[in-house]
């Protein structure tokens, strides 16, 4: 541990080829990542996001013990998650409960198979704080694949989306249908988790899909400027991540994290100087002038 | 605006269509056993402005449901701008009620507007951003707001929000006004603002106004007709023939009084439902105490 960074020995294992995959896996992460996340802030589906990933472990853990890839198992998870949050919370007041509920019971059913399997114990850690150096060119050709899936839908969805995630009663009103949407949406979120599960890990999956994202928006309120910000973070918090975590040969998961909430402190910081001195230029309670 | 009278013919109601742009005929909405409205004739034509009064719970937000086709009536026919209500009709607009946005909301005022012109088509909108933008400047400046547009919406003032607001259901250019309690929570000084935004529009580009309010004062120069909705019971007139003393008697089944002070009108003796926002009104009945 008495040296964090060794350049050499990072720019040596840059060299190999499963390193290489699993930047260009991160990279697509971060993609992912960083265009959903602005819409995942704006309607409150952090908790959300966490729900699904855990219970994409408990999917992990089905296909491990069965014998069938793990990533196909951590996907099916992740979207019958996300359909089954998005439907029994369809009353926001009972949202959080819901997830609670069933994500406590859905990672009890994931210990457990995890303990009925008789393999190896680094195959179940995995599960849970992420093994993005084991993707394999298999699994890099589904992740691609999810990825253009995902981001193809949301091109077509993307503007009653947003209206629906920032106003929804008035896009209800002019026949955005809010209600398909957010399904589609939670299936959307569930299918990108679950490529963030085998690579950052079940528990850290927040920190590629919320923390890049919570920083965007606390610098800036234009919707497109903080998905592209949300993106440009997401990608740093990912690929840094890995490089970070080559020489010591530590977590991947330790360095994501650590890096996007750096960034989250610094936007934080940003936005509370910022807001000093707005509260200082504008008097509150200024009654606004008529319109001519 | 002219109705094309044989598409407004309806399959189950054999009486004619009415020339307005906000049509009913002999409508009826119902919750199960319980009845907000029935047998309602209504016909707004272009220009004027219908504000629709009553208690809470008397089916002033369902009858805006029901014309934006989120709720269809339980019996009898309603045309807007010629069509039976859709979704997502380009010709209406609909002002919310004034609800405070998350200070955290990732959105500027020109968004807002924006999405009141095209948020509801699918895609990103990329192409005919330039048009786009010209008509969302136009609409913010119709009401002011261009200030304030790049502002997080979240950081503005309620009167500020409910500007927007106004920009956002007029952007698209309506023929139809929905406006569902668009004064509430503002002070007066913003009321008169906003009711005057709304007045204006209807003059330049005869917009037909609904207007669901609880308080008719503050839009009372503005009012060419009153739709009074009571327990099931409704009566439409101009405001000096339904806002009287034996109308409103007859609508409650109570003794009411009508009370003009100073140009505005005060009802007196309702439940207490009708008139609970406004404070001079408690004043006012306490002095009659």
């Amino acid at each position: 541990m008495d040296k964090l960074f060794d350049l050499e020995l990072t720019v040596e294992l840059l060299g190999f080829p499963f390193v290489r995959t699993a930047l260009v896996a991160a990279a697509i992460l971060g993609l992912l990542a960083g265009v959903l996340g602005p819409l995942i802030v704006s309607r409150n589906m952090a908790f959300a996001v966490h729900g699904t990933s855990e219970l994409s472990f408990t999917g992990g853990a089905a296909a491990l013990l069965l014998g069938v890839n793990v990533g196909h198992g951590a996907l099916a998870g992740a979207v019958v998650a996300a359909l089954v949050l998005g439907l029994l919370s369809r009353r926001s007041s009972e949202h959080d409960s819901v997830i609670g509920a069933v994500l406590a019971f859905g990672l009890g059913v994931g210990v457990l198979l995890l303990w009925f399997y008789p393999g190896r114990a680094s195959n179940k850690f995995g599960l849970l704080v992420g093994q993005i150096v084991s993707v394999d060119f298999a699994s890099l050709a589904l992740l691609g694949a999810c990825a253009v899936a995902v981001l193809l839908v949301l091109l077509v969805i993307y503007r009653p989306l947003l209206f629906a995630s920032v106003d929804p009663e008035v896009a209800k009103a002019r026949g955005v249908p809010t209600g398909p949407l957010s399904l589609v949406f939670a299936v959307l979120v569930g299918v990108a988790t679950a490529l963030g599960v085998q690579t950052v890990g079940a528990l850290l999956v927040l920190a590629l899909m919320i923390t890049p994202a919570a920083a965007a928006c606390r610098i800036t309120a234009n919707p497109l400027r903080a998905t592209v910000l949300a993106v440009v973070f997401a990608e740093v918090s990912a690929v840094g991540g890995i490089v970070f975590s080559l020489a010591p040969g530590a977590p991947v998961s330790a360095f994501v994290t650590a890096i996007s909430f750096c960034i989250y402190l610094v936007c934080w910081t940003v936005s509370l100087a910022r807001g000093r001195r707005r509260g200082v230029a504008t008097p509150a309670g200024a009654v606004p002038a008529a319109p001519r | 605006m002219t109705v094309d009278r044989d598409a407004a013919r309806d399959q189950s109601v054999r009486t004619s269509p009415g020339s307005g742009v906000v049509s009913l005929r002999e409508a009826t909405l119902a919750y199960g056993q319980r009845v907000l409205w029935s047998g309602l004739d209504l016909d707004v034509q272009p220009g004027e402005f219908v504000a629709v009064l009553g208690p809470n719970g008397s089916g002033k937000t369902s009858l805006l449901r029901v014309l934006l086709g989120l709720r269809p009536l339980t019996s009898g026919s309603v045309r807007v701008v010629g069509e039976p209500p859709g979704r997502g009709n380009q010709r209406i607009g609909y002002v919310p009620q004034q609800r405070a946005m998350e200070e955290s909301l990732v959105l500027r005022g020109r968004d807002l507007v924006g999405l009141g012109l095209d948020g509801h088509r699918w895609g990103i909108g990329l192409r005919g951003m330039r048009a786009r933008r010209e008509r969302v400047d136009a609409a913010l400046a119709a009401v002011g707001a261009r200030d304030f547009a790049d502002a997080p919406v979240g950081r503005l003032s309620g009167g500020e929000q409910q500007r927007l607001r106004v920009a956002q259901a007029l952007v698209s250019d309506p023929e139809v006004l929905l406006c569902d309690e668009p004064l509430l929570s503002l002070d007066l000084a913003n009321q008169q603002v906003v009711s005057s935004l709304i007045d204006a529009r209807r003059r330049a580009a005869n917009t037909a106004v609904l207007f669901v309010t609880h308080e008719i004062n503050p839009v009372l120069p503005l009012v060419d007709r009153v739709l009074y909705l009571v327990d099931g019971r409704f009566r439409i007139g101009r405001p000096d023939e339904v806002m009287t003393a034996e109308t409103l008697s007859e609508l409650y089944r109570a003794t009411i009084d009508v009370v003009r002070v100073g140009g505005q009108i005060h009802v007196v003796g309702a439940q207490s439902g009708l008139c609970e926002q406004s404070s001079h009104h408690h004043l006012q009945d306490e002095e009659r105490a």
